[in-house]
């Protein structure tokens, strides 16, 4: 296949970019879109011009250090697929394809295609966590979970933190991510004793970062793990409830 | 029972520290003997982890709540992002919830038997007994591992194990456990004890008077160059397996810090012990950049087969039954599809190697569902294996649930690693290294979900009780600072490394270098290894290494992220480690798990083992680039689980 590559250029985060375009000749349709960039990337070397700097990582979907905007998509055309396990014969011989980086004010651009993410672990750090210390667990079957809520939290735990959610929304939000992260734990009995507390510091820790959902949905049309937006739902459900709490007397009770 | 030879006294190099008495009562009585540091001083240390994998993360959390300042490392934008991530199939545990006849010794037992006697077995036993605290801890933690309907965790067998042991989240328990690090870890980030330095790699390790006082490390964003000292540094590094080029790993896993550390005095253990896993996708062309694993567990329901006609060209499904060769529940009737990682590998590429490959380079073998999906329906193996299925179908464009699958061995893991006591500490005193980083409790073979299990063991319950033995003795002192020379010279020494990588100027990139290097790993250091290859590759390496050095082409600066800069220094040192991994190979004049010599097996083609000579482990010690590294040998003696012939026939 014969391509052509519209790709954004930019040397540092406060450095100008521009698109830049390139030919990528010959390129096999078993090839990944990350193949195909590595081989556009060894021509570039020989050629004198550096290589397009992009995240990536295991190659396999899981790890979400991957993901660029193609043609306006991010991860590009197929549904539930990341970048690494798009390959080429999604694509037609002579296409032109846009590459870019996500766009989020909250992520500025590292280098090229590279954004920083690192919002995502400030939300994380504010309470995506259940409070145990190494050691102090009790046996694994003393509490039994339903194999619904456990089946939900595990799809809720899919993500990946790619960030495709933020790229998608017209508003730069970051609540798909947030309520994934959340609701994993806020399902389960574990995280019962912190679920109205984790609310809300979770999502007002997002909100310092991220612009505001308005329900456009996206998100989950982008994300690369199918994750739902009921997730969004539970969560706002969870920060209303929160401001009702007297956690001082009652707990999360 | 007889025991095998020592074949040699241990080097004085390698004291093991394993403590005396009864199997069983070892560890804790370990723990007892070890000095502990008290709460209260524990604030006063600081420990450096580098690498937020299972094995990194584990322990920088924990270290983090124990009340030890830490500083953690990682090369990622994240610490949620290690390959461990990627870890399909599951953890085992001596649980024995399934009431199947499992137990603290028959895990240790399955383990030293399926390491082909070559891990210690104190090391294997702590391995089995701390299992069941990481099912529970990282239940508590919130993974969200399988469960049956009335609400208890589900067990599934795994590669070969004749008990079900393995606990399972979906195919993604590694990114689950991980995700169960990450955020014991992000609550200690938040609470001020660790503190995460992400996009930083670690290019060297500092010593002092034989000690490590800590490390050197290069901001990938920024390029600077800066040191960081501690009492103690901990490498959580993982595997070597892309010094194959084409592995299962992710593209940046690579062994610089532990090569680093190799090269400032911590010993290499048996660099020859590589996994190569057997169910991976088949490359498709030369561009190809990494392999793709399908989770073992796939064969507990998959059959493996090709056809009995090397020639027949017919579509998988057009061939009838009869004319189908199931060579493994052929060859090996008691175990079948089942038999371990390197038995099944071995068996396809004889395959292979023979013409009898599948797919259009016909470089595979069949794994069929047709028979599991008649017998359990199709939505019990989506069920099951449903997010492997789409990721082979977006793979290759085949639809597993119509065609059987087609499968290749790829290299995987890597059992050898430094060399490490029982405390996890290296020979270089201060300096330690856990999960894959090390070498100590898979022997010559890992068994299917154990890697898991160990990087959280050492994570998580070993490393926080030993540490304190060493820490101890350096109360009340500050670390090294970084005012010192040691470090001063160590920042030199890197920038000048660096340097010299952008001031070669010749033609080719780093990634030609690197699969230069894969290809002849592959084929004379992978699945079977002979003298006559393993001499040629040495020569290759070292030809190829000086052509790098003379013809590589690195643009850019040092001063901003330079991601072909970042390659240039990891394939550097595979150029080091590869030529260790031959050597090695060609000093263990025996077969034993993943190192099969062809020159020493039985006449059906097994692994013939020579305990006489080679019960020990093998820890080389780094000399300089051009003179060959020293042996050093610690005997392995097995009082519980006496060496027998594997067999699954």
């Amino acid at each position: 296949m014969d391509l052509t590559l519209k790709v954004w250029r930019q040397a540092g985060p406060d450095a100008e970019g521009g698109f830049k375009t390139y030919e990528a000749n010959g390129v096999s349709p078993e090839a990944s879109f990350l193949e195909m960039l590595d081989q556009v990337n060894e021509k570039l070397n020989e050629a004198g011009e550096e290589p397009i700097a992009f995240d990536h990582d295991c190659r396999e979907g899981i790890c979400g250090m991957c993901g660029v905007m193609i043609n306006g998509h991010p991860h590009g055309p197929q549904d539930g697929t990341a970048t690494c396990q798009l390959h080429m014969r999604k694509f037609s011989d002579g296409d032109s394809i846009v590459i870019e980086p996500w766009r989020s004010t909250a992520m500025p651009v590292v280098r090229d295609l590279i954004v920083d993410r690192s919002p995502f672990d400030r939300i994380v750090e504010a309470g995506g966590f259940i409070t145990i210390n190494t050691g102090a667990a009790p046996d694994a079957n003393m509490t039994r979970i339903p194999k619904e809520a456990a089946d939900s939290a595990m799809d809720a735990a899919s993500c990946i933190g790619c960030a495709a959610c933020v790229a998608a929304c017209p508003n730069s939000a970051a609540n798909l991510f947030t309520a994934a992260k959340m609701q994993h734990l806020n399902l389960l009995p574990q995280g019962q004793p912190e679920r109205y507390t984790r609310a809300v510091a979770m999502v007002e820790t997002m909100e310092a970062y991220f612009g505001s959902c308005t329900n456009h949905g996206e998100c989950e049309a982008a994300c690369p793990k199918n994750i739902s937006i009921d997730f969004i739902a539970m969560m706002n459900r969870d920060y209303v409830k929160a401001q009702f709490k007297n956690f001082a007397r009652a707990g999360q009770a | 029972m007889e025991e095998a030879a020592v074949t040699d006294t241990a080097s004085p190099k390698l004291d093991a520290r394993i403590p005396d008495g009864p199997i069983q009562d070892r560890w804790d009585n370990h723990k007892f003997d070890v000095n502990l540091v008290n709460p209260a001083n524990k604030r006063k240390y600081e420990i450096i982890v580098v690498g937020t994998g299972l094995a990194g993360a584990s322990a920088a959390a924990t270290f983090g709540e124990l009340g030890y300042n830490v500083k953690a490392f990682t090369y990622h934008d994240s610490a949620r992002r290690a390959h461990s991530i990627a870890a399909q199939g599951g953890i085992n545990a001596a649980k024995n919830y399934p009431n199947d006849g499992d137990s603290i010794y028959r895990l240790f037992y399955d383990t030293v038997k399926g390491g082909d006697f070559r891990a210690r077995e104190s090391n294997v036993y702590r391995l089995a007994q701390v299992s069941n605290a990481i099912i529970d801890q990282t239940t508590a933690q919130g993974v969200p591992f399988a469960r049956e309907y009335g609400g208890l965790l589900d067990n599934r067998s795994f590669g070969g194990a004749q008990v079900s042991r393995t606990f399972y989240a979906r195919g993604q328990t590694g990114q689950q456990l991980l995700l169960g690090a990450y955020h014991a870890l992000s609550r200690q980030v938040a609470a001020g004890t660790v503190e995460l330095h992400t996009r930083s790699e670690m290019l060297d390790v500092v010593v002092k008077d034989g000690r490590a006082v800590g490390i050197v490390v290069r901001d990938l964003v920024t390029g600077e160059v800066a040191s960081h000292s501690a009492h103690a540094v901990v490498l959580a590094t993982g595997g070597y397996s892309n010094v194959f080029f084409l592995s299962t790993n992710a593209m940046a896993c690579n062994a610089t810090a532990v090569w680093r550390a190799h090269r400032k005095g911590a010993l290499f253990a048996n660099p020859c012990f590589t996994q190569i896993h057997p169910t991976c996708i088949p490359a498709s062309d030369e561009f190809q950049s990494k392999l793709t694993l399908m989770s073992e567990s796939l064969r507990n329901d998959g059959r493996i087969w090709v056809p009995l006609d090397p020639d027949d060209r017919r579509p998988a499904n057009d061939i009838p039954e009869d004319e189908r060769d199931y060579y493994l529940e052929r060859q090996y009737p008691a175990f079948g599809n089942l038999v371990p990682r390197d038995v099944a590998s071995r068996a396809a590429m004889r395959i292979i190697d023979q013409g009898g490959g599948v797919g259009p380079l016909r470089n595979g073998v069949y794994l069929d569902f047709a028979s599991a999906i008649e017998r359990l329906g199709k939505n019990t193996i989506e069920e099951r294996y449903g997010n492997l299925f789409e990721m082979y179908e977006r793979i290759t464009d085949e639809d597993p649930y119509e065609v059987p699958m087609r499968i290749y061995p790829a290299p995987h893991y890597t059992m050898g690693g430094l060399w490490v006591d029982y405390n996890l500490m290296t020979t270089v005193p201060g300096l330690y290294a856990v999960g894959e980083a090390n070498f100590s409790d898979h022997g010559a073979n890992r068994l299917g979900a154990s890697a898991l299990m160990q990087g959280l063991a050492d994570g998580y319950f070993v490393l926080p009780a030993t540490i304190g033995d060493y820490l101890s003795d350096w109360l009340n002192t500050e670390p090294v600072s970084t005012e010192d020379d040691v470090f001063v010279d160590a920042v030199a020494a890197v920038n000048e490394r660096t340097e010299q990588f952008l001031a070669i100027g010749g033609t080719r990139s780093v990634d030609h270098f690197h699969r230069e290097l894969g290809k002849i790993m592959i084929e004379n250091c992978g699945l079977a290894r002979s003298r006559e290859g393993l001499e040629k590759a040495i020569s290759e390496i070292k030809a190829l290494r000086a052509e790098f050095w003379s013809d590589l082409r690195v643009l850019g600066t040092a001063e901003n992220l330079n991601q072909s800069l970042e390659r240039a220094g990891r394939v550097a040192d595979f150029l080091e480690l590869a030529e260790l991994m031959c050597l090695d190979a060609l000093d263990r004049e025996e077969s034993c798990g993943g190192h099969f010599r062809v020159e020493h097996q039985t006449e059906d083609g097994e692994a013939r083992r020579d305990d006489e000579n080679f019960s020990h482990v093998s820890a080389w010690e780094w000399i300089d680039v051009d003179t060959p590294q020293e042996l050093h040998r610690e005997p392995l003696t097995f009082e519980y689980v006496p060496p027998s012939q594997r067999s699954y026939k």
